[in-house]
């Protein structure tokens, strides 16, 4: 490639909205995507009505999609985009919503991702997954990916020492980020001790590993930033953003994400090193996803995030906050609004309000999306860099 | 390694018999080639006609050039596991069940990565075999064994689990006057089968087998008549709650074609015993067999139909036989079908001509009753569905698979030059 590809100036993300989180709910994907949606128009005090772009990411709209969304909410875009990629919606949403708006297709779109949880709804989720889930993991006692997450676990552990400690303590933080999330699903505080002796899931993971399937939705607005200025809206701006998918697919298992092939481009549309950010989101739906990002983003050699982990402080007021809102593994993980979770998060923090979660001086963000378990491994890998004024 | 199977506790009727549940079926259509690889026990894959590539899981279009031209074959199943886990619960009602399950990731030599069960045996990190059977919902599965045999592998509950093997299980075989009938009672007797019932029609007349049956450990003579309503009920209600493994070899020949024999006399018998006798069979042991799927160690397992060859494809010397086998084919597909619901599997041995009287004036090769035995031992062992017993048997699935048409042709020709 001997293109350049364009900066994402000009483009500006205000009003993030988390709705808190439930384990499970009697409503469905739509009635938590049209709380999100009007949590952020109302932040931003526009009427659905001067909404011009909408982007949705949900595996529970079924039989709905973006389409189906636009007249249940009486909302009439000229930009309507549908992002099936799990984990890594948040930074694909984002990437085209900012597209659209620079271009002039869009002036004002909101990006919303949410899911419901039923009582035995996640069972039927996963159940038809994919078509290679279906055929060739489901088959095997696969009720989720808890056992495809073992096997990247089992393998990274013998080829880099990674020990459970390791994992637990990227788990131990998040809880104490968590404590100071309102929203959070998990309101108790978890020691080192309690996570080495939980109940074991599929070896080596166990219960703490696990994220929480629950309901939710998120959201936040992409406009111009003359657009945010006029409003008088706080917003975030776009250094950079990435996204990959099936990406080393001759790897025999997934010790590594498509991140490895993008990031230098990443870092050099931001202009910035890794020493450069503040805090750091990872998609978490294991601690060992978690820790492949802190190797493949750059902030550490591969094999090396164990070490990480250990000289690091991953909380609110550490060295190295990570996973400021509890992450998934403690916030919830509400369907594909787990995509969404670290980039909502990172909105309000270099915005300066995330509030009781606030990390000082939080200028610039990385935040990175990891999604589907197609089969053996996850395919879709994004990531985004945000600045703001910070608190 | 395994730890050899002990013999279940006699069975307590004040507890509730554990309802059958299944691992998940749904595939897709392409996925469905590796089931009917498992129901003979090959380990196939799809290969790639332009590109030669390997595909898995199964595709529709090759990830190298997206040719659409994918084609099943035998291919080599050695590997090595890459990583493993043991799963300790899950959402599926069938594994919750079953836990400690384990599983891995092997990536075959030959090329893809496959998610498989894991038998107990395999030492972590280590080369492994692929073997590709039935799982209980009747879907190819794949489970990496050790490179080498190890003692009483069979024993392994995962293992054991996609297979029906004789061990400590109860056997019926139906037709004790069948000349079959003492060689396969001699093999459940040798695989631990813990009790060998057999069928005897009309138990005034003489039984030229009996001494020869009833000198074989663990069997028990009982009068059965498959052409008799009644006596078939009688006999299911008194072993029909302890039929862990049916054989119905049970059989009526005679040579002649439609025309040479100008009445439908035989025909009718051949009728009643081939089709009607399996039906009644079915009736009467079907519903507590299915009842009983996941029932512990000695759970039921399999209901074997012994078939002729000619059932795939009519023999005119035989013609009114072939097509009362072709009739009780078509059953046992119904019943196949019937049974899903409950994990039963149907083993259908398809037997050549069998060195008998009624088969004198045809020559050789010709099945020997060990050889059938053999075969039924072999498919339960395997968990298969179609098993072919015999030189004769084995050449017409091939001659059958490469066009019917021209094995009709084939069939009256006495073998084409």
């Amino acid at each position: 490639m001997t293109r350049t590809r364009q900066s994402y100036n000009g483009v500006a993300l205000v009003a993030p909205i988390s709705v808190p989180y439930k384990r499970y709910s009697i409503e469905t994907a739509h009635w938590w995507i049209a709380r999100a949606l009007k949590a952020s128009l109302d932040a931003a005090e526009l009427r659905p009505a001067q909404l011009d772009g909408f982007s949705v990411s949900s595996f529970t709209l079924f039989p709905d999609s973006a389409v189906g969304l636009t007249q249940h909410l009486g909302l009439s875009p000229r930009w309507l985009d549908h992002i099936p990629m799990g984990g890594a919606s948040g930074m694909v949403a984002l990437r085209r919503a900012a597209r659209a708006v620079q271009v002039g297709d869009a002036d004002i779109v909101a990006c919303v991702s949410g899911d419901t949880n039923h009582i035995d709804s996640f069972r039927a989720l996963l159940s038809s997954f994919s078509r290679f889930a279906m055929d060739a993991s489901y088959p095997y006692g696969y009720g989720g990916p808890n056992a495809n997450f073992a096997l990247l676990t089992d393998r990274y552990m013998q080829e880099y020492g990674a020990t459970r400690e390791d994992f637990g303590r990227i788990c131990v933080a998040q809880r104490a980020n968590a404590l100071n999330n309102p929203g959070a699903v998990m309101k108790r505080p978890l020691t080192l001790k309690e996570y080495m002796s939980a109940r074991p899931i599929a070896d080596p993971i166990a219960l703490f590993d696990c994220v929480m399937p629950c309901a939710g939705a998120e959201a936040f607005l992409v406009m111009t930033m003359d657009e945010a200025e006029k409003r008088g809206l706080p917003y975030a701006t776009l250094a950079g953003a990435i996204e990959r998918h099936n990406a080393h697919g001759d790897d025999p298992i997934q010790l590594r994400g498509g991140w490895t092939i993008d990031i230098d481009e990443l870092y050099e549309q931001a202009e910035c090193t890794p020493s450069d950010i503040n805090l750091l989101q990872t998609y978490d739906d294991y601690p060992v996803i978690s820790m492949m990002q802190i190797e493949d983003l750059g902030f550490c050699a591969k094999g090396e995030a164990a070490r990480f982990v250990r000289d690091h402080d991953l909380t609110i007021t550490g060295d190295f906050p990570h996973n400021t809102s509890g992450g998934q593994l403690s916030a919830g993980q509400a369907g594909a609004a787990g995509g969404f979770l670290g980039l909502v998060e990172a909105i309000r923090q270099v915005t300066g309000k995330a509030g009781p979660t606030q990390v000082a001086s939080a200028k610039c963000a990385m935040v990175s999306g990891f999604g589907m378990i197609n089969y053996d491994r996850g395919v879709c890998s994004s990531a985004a860099i945000l600045r703001g004024t910070g608190s | 390694m395994t730890n050899p199977l002990p013999p279940p506790p006699k069975k307590d009727p004040q507890k509730r018999t554990v309802s059958p549940t299944l691992p998940p079926e749904r595939r897709s259509r392409a996925s469905l080639g590796l089931s009917a690889a498992a129901a003979e026990g090959r380990f196939m894959l799809q290969v790639c006609s332009a590109c030669n590539t390997l595909q898995y899981p199964p595709r529709d279009a090759c990830c190298n050039c997206l040719s659409v031209d994918l084609r099943w074959e035998d291919v080599s199943p050695s590997g090595e596991l890459l990583a493993e886990t043991t799963i300790r619960t899950s959402t599926n009602l069938y594994f919750r069940e079953r836990t400690p399950w384990r599983s891995g990731s092997v990536k075959l030599d030959a090329g893809p990565v496959i998610i498989c069960h894991v038998h107990g045996d395999v030492s972590p990190r280590s080369r492994v075999v692929l073997w590709n059977r039935l799982d209980r919902s009747g879907q190819g599965v794949i489970l990496a064994v050790p490179e080498e045999r190890t003692p009483d592998m069979e024993d392994d509950p995962q293992l054991r689990a996609m297979t029906c093997d004789p061990k400590h299980r109860r056997v019926l075989i139906t037709d004790g006057r069948n000349a079959n009938a003492p060689a396969i009672a001699e093999a459940f007797a040798n695989a631990g089968a813990a009790m060998i019932f057999v069928g005897e029609s009309e138990t005034w007349r003489p039984n030229p087998q009996r001494a020869q049956l009833e000198a074989i450990p663990m069997v028990g003579v009982l009068p059965l008549d498959v052409t008799d309503t009644s006596s078939v009920r009688e006999l299911a209600g008194e072993i029909g709650g302890k039929t862990d493994i049916l054989v119905n070899n049970a059989r009526f020949v005679r040579p002649g074609s439609v025309l040479a024999r100008g009445d439908t006399g035989f025909a009718h018998n051949e009728i009643e015993v081939n089709y009607f006798g399996l039906m009644r069979l079915a009736q009467a042991f079907g519903p507590s067999m299915c009842a009983r799927t996941a029932d512990g160690v000695n759970s039921s397992a399999a209901w074997v139909n012994i078939l002729s060859a000619y059932a795939l494809m009519n023999f005119a010397d035989y013609g009114c036989f072939s097509a009362s086998n072709a009739a009780a084919l078509s059953l046992s597909q119904s019943l196949r079908a019937e049974f899903r619901n409950s994990g039963l599997r149907l083993t259908n041995v398809f037997v050549g001509p069998t060195e008998d009287d009624w088969h004198q004036p045809l020559p050789p090769p010709k099945v020997q009753p060990q050889a059938v035995a053999r075969s039924v031992i072999q498919g339960l062992r395997d968990g298969l569905e179609d098993v072919y017993c015999g030189d004769v048997a084995k050449d017409m699935i091939e001659r059958f698979r490469a066009g019917p048409k021209i094995l009709e042709r084939e069939m009256t020709m006495g073998g084409a030059e």
